[in-house]
């Protein structure tokens, strides 16, 4: 069995599976049943002064048979006084003197910093966690991702805190920023000790067709929300490595959250950098339990590779995450269907030839419906293999044979570009299309049609 | 065996004769639809005889256009929630629905369509339109699906339609022949109002035809299509056939329908023959509470025509398949006491009988499913029809009979299929009678 436990800038906790500060934090009751089910940490609900919310609070995307594959919130922070969260801090860290438990602060002042931060090391907490993502309502006061949008905003309050702090500092940063790195260079600079992100994104998740309202409908009005879960999970993973790259925010441990939700998400978001991952939609999905498939999996997947610790195989995919210009242009895959496999759905003759380079042909005699690949025409795009409904039918075949090596960089180097509009260097010069004309070809006998 | 007891009233019935393909909750069609993959050139849409737009009818109930899937459906086929419940979608569209390449459940098209038929009936959502007059008169022998299909597409084309029926009930024998767990009466009623009451051609019931009458109205009419189906159980020339407790299968199933719970069926049964209409009449007798049901084939059982799953059901509500046995004689001193067999087997490709090997089976009841007669006599005082060697009217491409007046469909053109072959022709037909006026 592979050792999972984490020493996250100094948090120790028995595993690097936390829940993020939301609902599932909102209690003691909760943060003890999730700890009991397995769960290594918890940030707590985000305390401050307690707010008044909404009632009508989440909206959701769903897709074809998918439950919240998008999910959005119009909550604030904590809207229960300080003294009761602080008491059940206490209990929880009584019971579970080695998980981890990070309370998440949004306040505005310094002297209310230098305040909770206190209270909050009285009640046992490891760890503080600042959040400065909060993208509705908070930030309309100044707060949440107001301050995550203003980079020397950030630094001097990360600055106070540090200053008032004596337990290790998360900053959470907000993804509602074109360059995460800006934020993230002024949390280090102001001295923190690990990173967040992400926090939820804005949104809008659907209007009512009938109101004219948005998603969540409140009385009639809406207002943007916060979007999370499964769908901004690519979105996170692109900012994580953004982070983890960069030379001196890389430096400090980053705790990965955004759309993770089964072992995989978790191995992704670790390959990229993450040391720990925060989780708040899936367990609002389906409760704490989930955590068994996460634990499992990894310890398999460690297991199969032989990793120790998650420490091993951290970061290992960033070396491999590089510029467009560095990938190598002589690198040339053709698309191959496996007929014993194939349904004959066609949807991946009607992709390519509609949405992508006219590389596929349905059979002659229409009786088998198994398409074939006109390799002379495959740019290797990956649609087809990508639309196919069948596991493993169609790959992507290497046809180079690995000798040659031209980056797009090394062709500017050598001045091999194309410059001008209708140079001889641009990479379809001479790409077969068909005619325009014979789109209409086929415009009586269309079967899908008439 | 004894699986059914006999029903009482109309709830036992409803228990005994059980909806094999009851109508699926939003919940379910939400899910469902979802597992369509939106093919191209749907294999689906090409087995359908109507050709309905199945991918799309699907992706249309999944985002919450149920309406919109209905008008997908009813724009090929009229009888769109009836063929949902009684096509054998295995053999049609589900049997060709990719997923069976992969060992996957087909999508359940059938109940999908009915589905969202269902809905637009119920809440009589107002879909069709009566085409503005075109001054032109039709007459429609016949309110089956092949009838009633070509009234309702000449209505949206302008026509106005006579529709003569014998019986007092419009569709056929979707109402009168088909098993009762398929579809109820009230379904298929609701479905016939739905389309009337939107379409208003006229239904002239109780008023079988003779050919006097359709000859006389080769000048009442612009065109006449005759939907009128095949006739009664054919003698078979069994001696005994007219003793009493011997019923042709058509008739004992129409009776069933009718009738319900105070339909009577014997307590041992015999039916004769391997067709589906075999099939149904046999798992209608178990159903009724015969405590025997023995379902006798001349041949073997890899030669019946009835489809595999309609003897499965069969043998699950409980029959006995009795195979290369034919019958010599039905046995009785008035009334059926039983019926001599003989075994068969099978010579160089000829069935034959075996020698000595006679037996009786016991019984107060035999079905005739040996096939339904066609309606030869009528044809033949009609002007100028022609049949095939079948007896089956012939008719062209446009399903225009060899007099030009004359227009066919449904199994009086193809022998005998389903209800969606038939509702395909009354549709193709009304079209064609109107590009055969346009272009006089
Ligand atoms: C027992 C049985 C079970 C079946 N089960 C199924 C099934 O599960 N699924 C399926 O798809 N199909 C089934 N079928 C077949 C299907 O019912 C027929 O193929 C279909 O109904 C044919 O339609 P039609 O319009 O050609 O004829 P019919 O449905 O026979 O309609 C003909 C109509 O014309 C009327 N008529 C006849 N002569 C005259 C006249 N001279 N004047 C006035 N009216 C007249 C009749 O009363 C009748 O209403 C079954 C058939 C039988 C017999
Ligand atoms: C209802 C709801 C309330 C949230 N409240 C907070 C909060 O108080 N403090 C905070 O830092 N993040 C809050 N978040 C953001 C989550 O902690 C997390 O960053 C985000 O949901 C992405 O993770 P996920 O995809 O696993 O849900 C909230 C999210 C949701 C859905
Ligand atoms: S990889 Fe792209 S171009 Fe090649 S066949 Fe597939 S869809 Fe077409
Ligand atoms: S998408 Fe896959 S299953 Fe469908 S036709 Fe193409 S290769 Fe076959
Ligand atoms: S074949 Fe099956 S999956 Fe494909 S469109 Fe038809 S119902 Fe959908």
């Amino acid at each position: 069995m592979a050792d999972l436990s984490i020493d996250f800038a100094g948090i120790k906790a028995p595993n690097p599976f936390w829940l993020a500060s939301a609902p599932p934090t909102n209690s003691g009751y909760q943060v003890m049943k999730a700890f009991d089910a397995g769960w290594g940490g918890a940030v707590w609900k985000t305390l401050g002064v307690p707010v008044v919310n909404v009632s009508s609070r989440y909206g959701a995307i769903n897709y074809r048979d998918t439950r919240m594959a998008g999910f959005n919130n119009i909550e604030l922070i904590t809207d229960r006084p300080l003294a009761d969260n602080l008491k059940e801090i206490e209990e929880v860290k009584k019971y579970f003197p080695d998980h981890a438990v990070i309370a998440s602060l949004m306040v505005e002042s310094k002297a209310e910093w230098e305040q909770i931060i206190k209270d909050v090391e009285n009640a046992g907490a490891d760890g503080i966690e600042l959040n400065f993502g909060c993208p509705h309502g908070m930030c309309e006061r100044g707060m949440g991702s107001a301050v995550g949008q203003e980079p020397e905003v950030l630094k001097t309050i990360v600055g106070w805190v540090m200053e008032a702090a004596n337990i290790p500092v998360i900053t959470k940063l907000s993804p509602n920023i074109s360059h995460i790195t800006d934020p993230g260079l002024a949390a280090v600079q102001g001295g923190t000790d690990a990173i967040s992100l992400i926090n939820t994104i804005k949104s809008i998740v659907g209007i009512d067709l009938d109101s004219y309202a948005p998603y969540p409908i409140v009385d009639g009005k809406g207002t943007n929300g916060g979007y999370c879960g499964p769908a901004v999970k690519p979105i996170a993973m692109h900012m994580l490595k953004d982070l983890a790259k960069h030379p001196e925010i890389g430096k400090v441990p980053i705790s990965g959250i955004g759309g993770i939700e089964t072992w995989r998400d978790v191995v992704e978001f670790i390959l990229l950098g993450a040391t720990s991952v925060q989780v708040c939609t899936a367990v609002m999905h389906y409760g704490f339990g989930i955590v068994r498939e996460m634990e499992a999996g990894l310890q398999k997947f460690m297991n199969d590779k032989g990793y120790n610790t998650i420490y091993d195989f951290a970061g290992k995919a960033l070396p491999n995450v590089t510029e467009w210009k560095h990938l190598n242009l002589k690198h040339k895959v053709v698309a191959d269907i496996n007929e014993e496999k194939c349904i004959g759905c066609e949807l991946c003759y009607i992709a390519c030839d509609d949405g992508a380079h006219q590389a596929i042909a349905l059979p002659e005699n229409g009786e088998n419906r198994v398409p074939s690949i006109i390799e002379k025409n495959c740019v290797g795009c990956n649609l087809c293999s990508l639309v196919c409904p069948v596991e493993g039918c169609i790959t992507m075949v290497k046809k180079d044979d690995g000798t040659e090596h031209m980056t797009w960089h090394e062709r500017t180097e050598a001045g091999t570009i194309p410059t001008t509009f209708n140079d001889k260097l641009a990479g379809g010069l001479g790409h077969y299309v068909p005619e325009p004309k014979l789109a209409l070809k086929n415009k009586n006998g269309h079967k899908n049609g008439s | 065996m004894a699986e059914y007891k006999k029903p009482k009233n109309e709830s036992e019935f409803n228990q005994n004769f059980a909806q094999k393909k009851p109508l699926m909750n939003d919940t379910e069609a939400y899910y469902e639809s979802s597992r369509c993959l939106f093919c191209y050139d749907a294999p689906c849409m090409n087995a359908c005889p109507t050709h309905i737009d199945i991918p799309l009818f699907i992706k249309q109930i999944h985002t919450d256009n149920v309406e919109g899937a209905a008008a997908t459906i009813y724009d090929a086929n009229w009888f769109g929630n009836a063929c949902g419940k009684v096509c054998p979608t295995g053999m049609l569209c589900e049997g060709a629905c990719v997923y069976n390449h992969q060992n996957v459940p087909p999508i359940d098209i059938g109940r999908l369509q009915n589905y969202a038929t269902d809905k637009v009936i119920r809440e009589k959502t107002k879909l069709f339109k009566e085409g503005e007059s075109n001054g032109r008169k039709v007459a429609v022998v016949g309110a089956g699906p092949a009838g009633l299909a070509c009234a309702c597409e000449l209505k949206t084309m302008g026509y106005e339609v006579d529709v003569y029926e014998a019986k007092s009930k419009p569709s056929g024998l979707t109402v009168h022949g088909v098993a009762p767990y398929k579809i109820t009466n009230e379904e298929v009623l609701a479905e016939m109002d739905y389309l009337q009451e939107q379409l208003n051609y006229t239904i002239h019931y109780n008023h079988p035809v003779n050919a006097d009458e359709i000859n006389k109205m080769i000048n009442k009419y612009d065109a006449i299509f005759l939907g009128v189906g095949l006739g009664a159980t054919a003698k078979r020339g069994l001696p005994g056939e007219e003793k009493e407790g011997v019923v042709g299968a058509v008739e004992f199933i129409e009776e069933l329908r009718m009738n319900h719970s105070d339909k009577s069926v014997g307590d041992k049964v015999v039916v004769i023959g391997g067709g589906n209409t075999a099939m149904d009449a046999a798992s209608g007798s178990a159903r009724l509470g015969a405590s025997e049901v023995t379902l006798a084939y001349r041949n073997s059982k890899e030669k019946m025509g009835a489809y595999d799953f309609e003897y499965d059901l069969a043998l699950h509500a409980g029959v006995k398949g009795l195979f290369n046995a034919t019958p010599l004689e039905i046995i009785g001193n008035g009334s059926v006491s039983g019926v001599r067999f003989i075994r068969t087997k099978e010579e160089n490709g000829k069935l034959t009988e075996v020698q000595g090997s006679e037996f009786t089976i016991a019984c107060d009841q035999v079905i005739m499913a040996t096939g339904q007669a066609k309606q030869t006599q009528l044809f033949q005082q009609i002007e100028g029809l022609k049949l095939d060697d079948k007896n089956r009217l012939v008719v062209n491409e446009a399903y225009q009979c060899t007099h030009p007046k004359f227009f066919a469909g449904g199994d009086a053109v193809n022998g005998g299929a389903e209800v969606v072959n038939a509702a395909y022709h009354g549709k193709i037909a009304a079209q064609g009678i109107d590009n055969w006026l346009n272009n006089k």
